[in-house]
């Protein structure tokens, strides 16, 4: 019985001259929910990637069950010993039904009225996980929301058809969720590990590492840096394991009369329930309530009008977007770091007939060391960068070009801590400048940088916050309200 | 809001309702065609089209385009004329492994990651190529069961017409209904995915060429059954007809998005335009870029109601 689950150790990998772990030991016992932190880049996920069999390590050894795995062990072997991974990247297909999707991952579900017991399996798994999803079989993957389809996905990975699940590994699954379904996973897991199965939970959400997982582990470089009993943790330690800067805890509604003297307002939105959207120049505004209620929407309608569309919404100055799904909005994937800054100042780096490749390099290099972008070469295609750095690179582009008005659609999903202090600081500097920031936040700790705060709910501001009223409390009342009636 | 009218809907009434109004259009004009005979003889070299419409459609749903179907048709039109025709068994074989080299190709593409435009470019010259060996000069003559079976007379229904509800239907039910079609689709809207959940990528890709090679084999049978010989060049039009037909249907160049109904109803939609256009009187020099005004007309549809459905 004290046969660990997994046993992994001294697990190295390299791609080319990054090195994503250097000798990684990790234990997993049954009946336990490990949290596993760390920076981006920190080799969370290239971890996970080797246990689920995606990645064949270069060096080091790995026992399920007490079985030995050498040579051949492939995501085929690892679902077949009851692994299954919930990826940071969304990976569902999206031309395919929610029932359809659970199909690819269980072969098992094959023969005549196979589509009913898919949609059955999978509906169960969302009831149980997820009460009042709301979400139906049938409807295809790519018409659902975000946060929906981040549901499917970790449905569809607790979903038991014939194979048995023993160990469940969540790479960032709350990242798009509300609080009310991330607090529904959250109960489900430790459900889910009362028996003898056992889940992996990566989240920069340190509350709910807290709360969720019995052990913690934390990585830092390549390498396990603290291994301990959670109640032996607490938010100030586990960020300074991770060899993170502190999170500033100075309150909300700090930031007041930060507007330009005497500026125009640049966005104006119509008046509804009392509520009117204004930003000035020098502002940072912040887009609160539970994920996918209208906030992106509004960030887009915004973007349209300053576009020139007609929209209810006004903008008086020109405006860029710096998009939270990195992989089908952000970036440009057959590119550089470099050019995918650059893409949004081409005009200002034109000389009289092409692009000045001089101007743009120096530019790209300013934010490298601005962004602290990770790299050893911005002329590196824009994949070979974890997540948060390829947001990071967004971010360069989106502050490279000349536009007034800043739209950012829950930029910080997924993004480490360390790498989210530079952001903020920056994003003040640039306000400082002139600037108006419009900020979609799933965090509410991030509305702390704001200076008012306007409170989303089923498509309508609701509250509009600022200085003392806006607190925590007052946020997730206003997002709640509907709830509480 | 009613459930008929939603956007996902109307994409999929799209391909029937743009064949409908033009069937409309060329019974208005022409009343003699809205007859048995008219009909058979309106819609008979549909059935090829459909096939290679359909053979397409595999390639595009995995995210692929056969820039060489219509080489490829064309030769194996021409094995069916003369191989298959003088020696039943040879014949067989040359068109298995006609099948067996689109496999072949596909798992070229998939191992070299190569872009699949750039090899079929390359293969159709090599198709030709092989269907000038095998029959330098216009001839040969169809065996007998395919001429049979093209020019067969049911009562009521027309042969046509037959034949592509049965060549949509089978296709939609292995490709969108079955369990190992949904594998197959997945692979063109999420590869990794797919392969992260333990399924060979290579193994889908050889499916799906072998499967556009199989169709591609019937669409060359059927078009000699009709046309009674071949030449190299007989089918070079379809390579451009059968992408044409396929988007027209509803299917999308990548994402895996594609519809075997769809895609028949797009084919016989861009067969029946040339016959529409006839009874226009137009000048045949016309004709073409007249079918691909109808072509964007379409599409444009299409756009028009995806615009309408990310609005709402």
């Amino acid at each position: 019985m004290n046969t660990p689950l997994v046993d992994m150790g001294g697990v190295e990998k390299s791609f080319g001259a990054a090195r994503a772990l250097a000798g990684v030991d990790f234990q997993l016992m049954r009946g336990t929910c490990v949290g596993l932190v760390g920076h981006n880049g920190a080799g969370k996920s290239t971890l996970m990637n080797v246990l689920s069999g995606l990645i064949r390590p270069d060096a080091g050894s790995l026992r399920i069950d007490g079985e030995d795995f050498d040579r051949g062990y492939d995501p085929a072997t690892a679902v077949g010993h009851g692994i299954r991974c919930v990826f940071q990247e969304l990976s569902l297909c999206p031309n395919l039904t929610v029932a359809e999707n659970l199909r690819i991952s269980h072969p098992s579900i094959k023969g005549f009225g196979w589509r009913k017991t898919a949609g059955k399996v999978i509906l169960e798994s969302l009831d149980q996980i997820f009460p009042g999803h709301g979400i139906n079989p049938d409807s295809e993957v790519g018409d659902l929301t975000i946060a929906r389809r981040q549901m499917v996905e970790i449905a569809r990975a607790f979903s038991i058809v014939d194979s048995q699940v023993d160990l469940v590994i969540l790479d960032e699954p709350t990242s798009s969720l509300d609080q009310n379904a991330a607090a529904q996973l959250v109960t489900f897991i430790r459900e889910f590990v009362s028996g003898s199965r056992s889940v992996v939970l990566i989240s920069h959400l340190l509350g709910e590492i807290l709360t969720a997982s019995d052990t913690v582990v934390v990585m830092r470089d390549g390498v396990v840096v603290a291994v301990d009993d959670t109640t032996n943790f607490d938010r100030e330690r586990l960020v300074r394991d991770m060899g993170d800067v502190l999170v500033d805890d100075s309150g909300f509604g700090t930031r007041i009369n930060t507007k330009i003297v005497n500026s125009d307002p640049v966005v104006t939105g119509p008046r509804e329930n009392g509520h009117q959207l204004i930003l000035y120049p020098g502002e940072i505004i912040g887009f609160a309530g539970l994920s996918g209620h209208g906030q992106t929407n509004a960030l887009v309608k915004i973007f349209e009008a300053a576009q020139g569309a007609r929209r209810a919404i006004s903008a008086t100055e020109p405006a860029v977007f710096v998009a939270g799904d990195r992989q089908s909005d952000g970036i440009f994937p057959l590119w550089s770091i470099t050019r995918n800054i650059s893409v949004s100042s081409f005009a200002r780096l034109m000389n009289r007939f092409s692009l000045d490749f001089d101007r743009e390099d120096d530019e790209a290099a300013g934010w490298h060391k601005k962004l602290s972008i990770r790299t050893a070469d911005m002329k590196n295609n824009i994949l070979s960068l974890s997540g948060g750095n390829q947001q990071k690179a967004l971010f360069a582009r989106a502050l490279g070009s000349d536009a007034k008005i800043v739209l950012m659609d829950d930029p910080m999903r997924g993004v480490d801590v360390g790498t989210k202090q530079e952001v903020y600081e920056i994003l003040t500097e640039e306000a400082a400048l002139g600037r108006a920031l419009i900020w979609y936040t799933t965090e509410t700790d991030e509305l702390k940088h704001c200076d008012r705060v306007y409170v989303f709910r089923e498509g309508h501001i609701v509250a509009e916050l600022s200085g003392e009223t806006l607190t925590e409390a007052n946020i997730l009342s206003s997002s709640f309200e509907a709830e509480d009636v | 809001m009613s459930r008929l009218l939603t956007p996902a809907m109307m994409r999929t009434l799209l391909p029937g309702l743009s064949l409908a109004a033009l069937l409309a259009a060329i019974f208005y004009l022409q009343p003699r065609t809205m007859s048995y005979f008219g009909l058979n003889l309106l819609l008979n070299l549909a059935v090829p089209i459909a096939l290679a419409t359909i053979a397409q459609m595999f390639i595009l749903c995995v995210n692929d385009l056969d820039l060489s179907l219509g080489a490829f048709i064309s030769l194996t039109a021409c094995i069916t004329a003369t191989w298959l025709n003088d020696a039943p068994l040879i014949g067989i074989l040359a068109l298995a492994a006609c099948v067996a080299a689109y496999a072949a190709l596909g798992a070229l593409i998939h191992l070299r990651n190569l872009p699949s435009i750039v090899v079929t470019l390359g293969m159709s010259f090599v198709w030709t190529g092989i269907a000038v060996l095998v029959l330098p000069t216009p001839g040969g003559s169809a065996p007998g069961w395919i001429r049979t079976l093209m020019t067969l007379k049911p009562a009521l229904v027309p042969f046509p017409i037959i034949a592509a509800v049965v060549i949509a239907l089978t296709v939609h039910f292995g490709l969108m209904r079955s369990a190992a079609g949904v594998v197959l689709r997945g692979a063109g809207g999420n590869p990794k995915s797919v392969e992260r959940a333990g399924w060979s990528m290579l193994r889908v890709k050889c499916t799906m060429f072998a499967l556009a090679g199989f169709f591609g084999v019937l669409s060359g049978m059927a078009l000699v059954g009709l046309t009674t010989s071949a030449d190299a060049n007989i089918a070079l039009r379809y390579t451009l007809l059968s992408i044409a037909g396929g988007i027209l249907g509803g299917g999308e160049f990548v994402g895996g998005r594609v519809s075997p109904i769809g895609a028949v109803i797009g084919a016989i939609t861009l067969a029946l335009a040339g016959s529409f256009l006839s009874f226009l009187r137009l000048n045949p020099d016309f004709q073409i870029g007249a079918q691909g005004v109808i072509l964007i007309l379409v599409l444009a549809l299409r756009l028009l109601i995806n615009s309408r459905g990310t609005r709402a």
